[in-house]
């Protein structure tokens, strides 16, 4: 038995059943020894989408995500997958091979100091000297990936490390760090004041954060809400958390969200924020959530409190667990006029543009798309213009919805949604991109077709950076400046080229009739919407 | 492998002191203490750094050192031409009978106490690294409660080998 055998069983341990990743010569040990575990390997096609894979993989089920690559540029190309789930909070463990370790600090043959340039991205890592060190090192990088607020650990195993013999294999049963201890059960004073402040409130209002479903406490939210009456807003993070069809939600806040929400946040008297960071796109004038109300900031992380506002009541913990102790509270009143008066902004904000002959509506087609979704569909946006249609229009009513939101990554979503879609095969997966997000990752459709992965993309095609163009037209007055997307691909025959049946929407009259086409087909198929390249959100 | 003291003289800019930490944990050299202060020309730092390897690497830390834009400049501090202090405070426990005993001891070292209560002292006391050892040995019967050592700050004997900072 040597290291990398051992950092197989670390993973078979934690009940892992796939691994991203990209081998080389500097992981080859532990890629060798992969093939005696019933754990899968996945070939992505460049490292950063093994990140976004596991991010993705994570999201839907719950488990901590893995991935494998080798040294130096294998390394280094997964940074920005690293980050892209360090903003989002995502836990996920990466194994990165490592030169040997008698060759360290000497610029051999891709070498990378990759615990070095990652230190800011990720929650913990280590660089492992000695090979009795591993089974601890795992299980403590599971353990601070998926506890406290989550976030990604990174492994790095020199060569000489994973070739090294040991002669037997005990994974410990549990993890003593000595100065890491996250808290998960609120204080119960505080707990208290939250429940005194429900009695008094009469305009409450609940923003769920993306803490709520990395917390997993969406059940918790809903019974909350309804037993309380009190209507929800989310974060672009938090989408989803609540189903879009319930009525006491009450859309997205933010930049990017619905006016009606973010007036809902400026005249609530009682805001509880749940798992957000109050972050500068959802809450642009921190002032207005303590203005006039009473501030409840719960956060398992105690640094996110106070950090761009100071709450009236702190309240540190895991969400889900809170919930759950403020079910205990005495039911306060049923709140009608305030639902009421939200209701009727909510009716208001709502206005129809009109629609052009010659090309798509994106919020039309995404209405309709979700509309139409199969219960339980998990919908990945991706980044620009696309990204905020879909916030803001994309009705999920029983499935998941995933972004890439603090780092805001274009080409997050195909790599997301093929980790979505093997922690759940029996679901429908849609990749919602733009033409400039799906040149970032269609390289995965091989991924997609090598094992079988039934994942969906949709592109919204404008032939520009559509996000840019808009803000080149209106800070620069339409000078464009390299946001011009022609050279693409014709998709239709890039489709063909990964064996995929293609749909291509461009007439209004014929967007229902595709919709329900490309929803029926039960394999991997790529749908083209052409939008107006002028459109704006 | 055997030890040496570098000095660095470096841009007093921020992030300095992770860039040269940086280096040394990227090229997995070692450091047993370090120590960061302003020079007498404030746009200059000091930075004196404990460290250990065998020749080659010792060179190679002067010479990686020595390189990043923000040094201006690395010697070794050798001992015999160098004075090395360090600064410790050591609170001890102790009643007030076994109060004398500890003073004594103190007072061996020329070490001050700077801070007294009822059932513990605080003894300051400065040298190089051997003399704070020692002192911390000769207190092995006492319980140490709290102990907090600077790491050494150096400087060469004499003027010959100054480096003028402009």
């Amino acid at each position: 038995m040597n290291g990398a055998d051992i950092l197989v069983k670390c993973l078979e341990e934690e009940k892992v059943e796939v691994v991203f990743g990209y081998p080389g010569v500097a992981i080859a040990p532990f890629y060798n020894s992969i093939l005696d575990s019933s754990i899968q390997t996945v070939l992505v096609r460049t490292e950063q989408n093994a990140a976004h894979a596991a991010s993705g993989m994570f999201r839907v089920s719950g488990k901590v995500g893995v991935c494998a690559v080798t040294s130096g540029p294998g390394a280094t190309n997964l940074i920005t997958g690293i980050a892209t789930a360090f903003a989002d909070s995502i836990p996920m463990v990466c194994i990165t091979g490592q030169v040997s370790s008698d060759l360290l600090g000497s610029d051999v043959f891709q070498e990378a100091d990759i615990t070095g340039a990652v230190e800011s991205f990720v929650k913990y890592s280590y660089l492992v000297r000695d090979v009795d060190d591993i089974p601890r090192i795992m299980k403590e990088a599971f353990y601070i990936a998926n506890s406290g607020r989550r976030g990604p650990v990174l492994v790095d195993v020199p060569i000489d490390i994973q070739n090294a013999t040991v002669k037997s294999f005990k994974y410990p049963e549990s993890v003593k760090l000595r100065t890491y201890k996250p808290t998960v059960k609120g204080n119960m004073v505080q707990i208290k004041k939250v429940a005194a402040e429900l009695l008094k409130a009469e305009k409450p209002l609940i923003v769920a954060g993306g803490g709520v479903l990395i917390g997993r406490a969406r059940k918790e939210l809903l019974k909350f809400a309804q037993k309380f009456h009190i209507p929800v807003v989310t974060t672009m993070m938090g989408k989803g958390s609540m189903p879009s069809d319930d009525e006491l939600f009450f859309g997205m806040i933010g930049n990017n969200g619905h006016p009606y929400a973010n007036r809902a946040m400026r005249e609530c008297d009682l805001l509880l924020m749940v798992g957000a960071r109050v972050a500068d796109r959802s809450v642009n004038q921190p002032d207005i959530t303590v203005t006039n109300k009473v501030l409840v900031h719960i956060d398992v992380d105690p640094a996110e409190i106070g950090k761009n506002v100071g709450p009236h009541i702190p309240l540190v913990g895991d969400c889900r667990s809170i919930f759950n102790d403020l079910m205990e509270a005495e039911a306060c009143g049923d709140h009608k006029e305030w639902i009421k008066t939200l209701k009727g902004w909510k009716k208001e904000g709502t206005t129809k543009k009109k629609s052009s002959a010659k090309f798509i509506d994106p919020v039309k087609f995404i209405e309709e798309l979700t509309e139409k979704m199969p219960h339980k569909a998990i919908y990945v946006a991706d980044v620009g213009q696309n990204q905020i249609w879909s916030c803001r229009y994309a009705k999920i009513k029983g499935g998941d919805f995933l972004t890439s939101g603090g780092m805001g990554t274009m080409g997050y979503s195909i790599p997301a949604a093929m980790g979505a879609k093997y922690a759940h095969m029996d679901r429908e997966v849609i990749a919602v991109c733009g033409d400039g997000s799906f040149q970032m990752s269609q390289m995965e459709l091989a991924t997609m077709r090598q094992h079988g992965l039934k994942s969906k993309v949709i592109v919204l095609k404008n032939d520009y950076l559509g996000m840019v163009r808009q803000y080149q037209h209106f800070t620069y007055e339409d000078r464009y400046s390299v946001v011009d997307l022609s050279g693409s691909p014709d998709l239709e025959k890039l489709a063909a080229a990964y064996d995929m049946p293609f749909f291509r929407v461009q007439d209004p009259k014929k967007m229902s009739e595709q919709i329900d086409a490309f929803l029926s087909s039960d394999e991997a198929c790529l749908m083209e919407v052409v939008i107006d390249p002028m459109d704006l959100v | 492998m055997q030890k040496k003291v570098f000095q660095i003289l470096v841009d007093n800019t921020s992030g300095v002191l992770s860039r040269i930490a940086g280096l040394f944990s990227r090229r997995g050299y070692n450091i047993e203490s370090i120590t960061a202060g302003v020079t007498a020309q404030p746009q200059y730092t000091r930075i004196t750094i404990v460290t250990s390897g065998d020749d080659e690497i010792l060179d190679q830390i002067e010479k990686q050192v020595a390189k990043l834009e923000d040094v201006k400049d690395i010697k070794e501090l050798e001992p015999d031409k160098s004075v090395y202090r360090e600064l410790a405070m050591v609170k001890v426990r102790c009643s007030a009978q076994e109060r004398q005993n500890v003073i004594s001891i103190a007072d061996i070292f020329r070490g001050k106490i700077i801070d007294v209560s009822t059932d513990c002292l605080m003894v300051e006391i400065t040298g190089n690294q051997e003399k704070v050892d020692a002192f911390v040995k000769l207190l092995d019967g006492y319980e140490i409660l709290e102990l907090a050592r600077t790491g050494i700050a150096a400087l060469v004997r004499g003027s010959e080998d100054v480096v003028y900072l402009p």
